[in-house]
């Protein structure tokens, strides 16, 4: 195998061009073994196709990427051996029965046919679709489409999986189901590339994330340490008594700088990029007998991170999923 | 990490556990040999048969139709007789049924790659060109359905081959072995045309002439002298000598050999074609 490689995916100066656009313009990504690493950017960033680049399944027209440390260009077939992938539109065969799915997988995958039912039983009923295993796929709903096509991928269970928008269009319940799923293969192992413009899932899953661009990565850090680099967080505070405002502004300027009063009597805020600080400010305010009817440190969201790097809302891309998706 | 999994409470009907021991108790088998997965894809293609057996029906009532309508509108008037007719446009109905089943593939491809699930098959350590073999391997199921409803159409309408049912045996192969390999063409169509039906367009379009500037329904000598020589050098008509060969029991090994060597040339050139246009999509 691959012992020695502590990264599971290695991108240098990646670019993919379709006629004159640049769709991947240099992207630069290291993913460690085990990790779940998150590709945030709005629709048209370069995602899809990078991850289709590193899937096998488009060649990169400059720069170099390995999985495993197999090269995606001279060991193709290797790639294809460890990777999994789930793509943005659902990748299973509507016109066949879920199991009948699952069985295909499994016979392509080189189980005899005997193996293939059999593992196609168990993961039906691991993903609570054993009693739609004989309906044919096109009758499934987004979730349990999703679902199935989430147990394809795991028919081998994949050393590296590639999930390109795998919540795109889902209802909260069925993204939650998703969510668990992906999370239960990040605990057996598997390394996750997670493509997604929604933020909070980057946010909920990677522990890395890369925000790409226009076919760059324009940030890339924990999600933390973005938000962090951006803006900086906030202290809320907000006092049981308003007349005593006036002597906890004074009290929080003694550890942090910049104190506003709120268009709410009771309430302060004020700028904290370091929780420590920010705690010191509110045992201060204890000190000084001042009842405080509540306090919150608020990190910025990733979609001010978004907004802040881009120039431009990321909300603005993903208003219309289905719409993105048709196209 | 925990303190973000708010998700988890809603994971209702889905056993996470279960999932977990899916996880670990899958093994890693060998890949699959490449006629392993060939075969895999031709089963993919017999159960959406077995799905949707109404795709069959163009292939099982044109040819029914084709058969009646030509043996009682022309039979009279082309060689006196209907039943003599029926000898001489059977083998030539054989072809066209099954060859119009051809254009298929192509569309199926077309249709295919539309959706999502060819990113899963080319993301698999298999043989490349498997899942289009596969399908065309699946779709000549297809092909005897339509050649068998021919003979028993004209076994109904009191045909009786000179060359015993044997020899009608034969023509099926060869006509099934000729459609083969222009299956390919029409995949080769399906992967440069933008959608099912322009794919269906035009195939249909390239083989209605094809198959009706052929000797198989009049005899190429009452036509116009450059009308003739293009049937002569039409490949359809080259299958439909071969054909009422063998069905009449007067086959010669050159006529037969025409058609497996077209059948050979047509793989050759459109299997690579095929396969390098579906390794760049």
């Amino acid at each position: 195998m691959t012992g020695a490689h502590e990264l599971a995916i290695e991108v240098e100066g990646l670019e993919k061009s379709f006629g004159e656009t640049k769709a991947v313009d240099g992207v630069d990504l290291s993913v460690r073994k085990g990790a779940v690493y998150g590709m945030l950017g709005p629709n048209g960033a370069g995602k899809t196709t990078t991850i289709r680049m590193l899937a096998t399944l488009v060649r990169p027209d400059g720069g170099a990427a390995r999985v495993l440390g197999h090269d995606i260009v001279t060991e193709a077939d290797e790639v294809r051996s460890v990777v999994g992938l789930t793509g943005q539109l659902a990748s299973v065969d509507e016109d066949l029965t879920g199991r009948e799915n699952l069985i295909l997988i499994g016979r392509l995958m080189g189980h005899s046919r005997a193996d293939a039912k059999a593992r196609a039983d168990e993961l039906l009923d691991s993903f609570g679709l054993s009693e739609a295993a004989s309906k044919l796929v096109k009758n499934y709903s987004g979730g349990m489409r999703r679902r199935l096509d989430l147990a394809a991928s795991i028919v081998v269970t994949p050393e590296v999986m590639f999930l390109d928008e795998p919540t795109t269009g889902l209802d909260p319940r069925s993204r939650n189901q998703v969510w668990g799923i992906i999370r239960a293969l990040a605990d057996a192992g598997t390394t996750i590339l997670l493509c997604t413009q929604y933020l909070d899932e980057a946010d909920q899953l990677a522990e890395g994330i890369a925000v790409i661009d226009h076919g760059k990565v324009i940030a890339e850090g924990t999600p933390s340490q973005l938000k962090a680099s951006v803006g900086s967080a906030t202290l809320h505070v907000r006092l049981l008594d308003p007349d005593r405002r006036g002597e906890a502004a004074e009290a929080l300027s003694r550890e942090l700088s910049g104190v506003e009063l709120d268009p709410d009597p009771a309430a302060l805020t004020v700028p904290c990029a370091d929780a420590d600080r920010g705690a010191e400010a509110v045992a201060e305010l204890s000190r000084q007998g001042i009842a405080i009817a509540g306090f919150s440190l608020g990190q910025p969201s990733l979609d001010e991170v978004f907004l802040a790097l881009t120039g431009r809302p990321a909300t603005e891309d993903e208003s219309n999923p289905e719409e993105v998706e048709a196209a | 990490m925990s303190e973000t999994r708010t998700g988890d409470a809603a994971l209702e009907g889905l056993e996470e556990q279960a999932i977990r021991k899916a996880l670990s108790s899958a093994s890693r088998p060998a890949r699959p040999s490449a006629l392993s997965a060939v075969l895999t894809f031709g089963w993919r293609g017999i159960l959406k048969i077995k799905h949707v057996p109404e795709q069959l029906i163009d292939a099982t009532m044109t040819p029914v139709l084709f058969t009646l309508m030509f043996t009682y509108m022309y039979g009279g008037a082309i060689s006196g007789s209907t039943s003599e007719y029926l000898t001489f446009i059977l083998p030539g109905i054989l072809m066209m049924s099954v060859v119009f089943t051809t254009v298929y593939s192509g569309v199926a491809l077309n249709t295919d790659l539309t959706k999502g699930v060819v990113d899963r098959f080319r993301s698999l350590p298999i043989w490349r060109p498997a899942p289009l073999v596969g399908s065309v391997v699946g779709d000549s199921v297809r092909y005897l359905v339509a050649g068998t409803v021919v003979v028993i159409v004209g076994a109904v309408l009191g045909y009786r081959p000179d060359g015993g049912w044997d020899g009608v045996l034969a023509a099926l192969v060869l006509t099934i072995v000729f459609s083969f390999a222009l299956a390919w063409v029409f995949t080769t169509l399906g992967l440069i045309m933008r959608s099912p039906n322009a794919v269906m367009n035009t195939g249909f379009m390239a083989l209605f002439p094809l198959t009706f500037l052929s000797n198989a329904f009049v005899p190429p000598e009452t036509l116009p002298s450059g009308l003739e020589a293009f049937v002569e050098i039409n490949p359809i008509s080259w299958v439909v000598t071969a054909n009422r060969g063998l069905m009449n029991g007067t086959a010669e090994a050159g006529d037969i050999l025409l058609v497996l060597a077209t059948a050979v040339v047509l793989t050759a050139v459109f299997v690579p074609l095929t396969s390098r246009l579906y390794r760049k999509k």
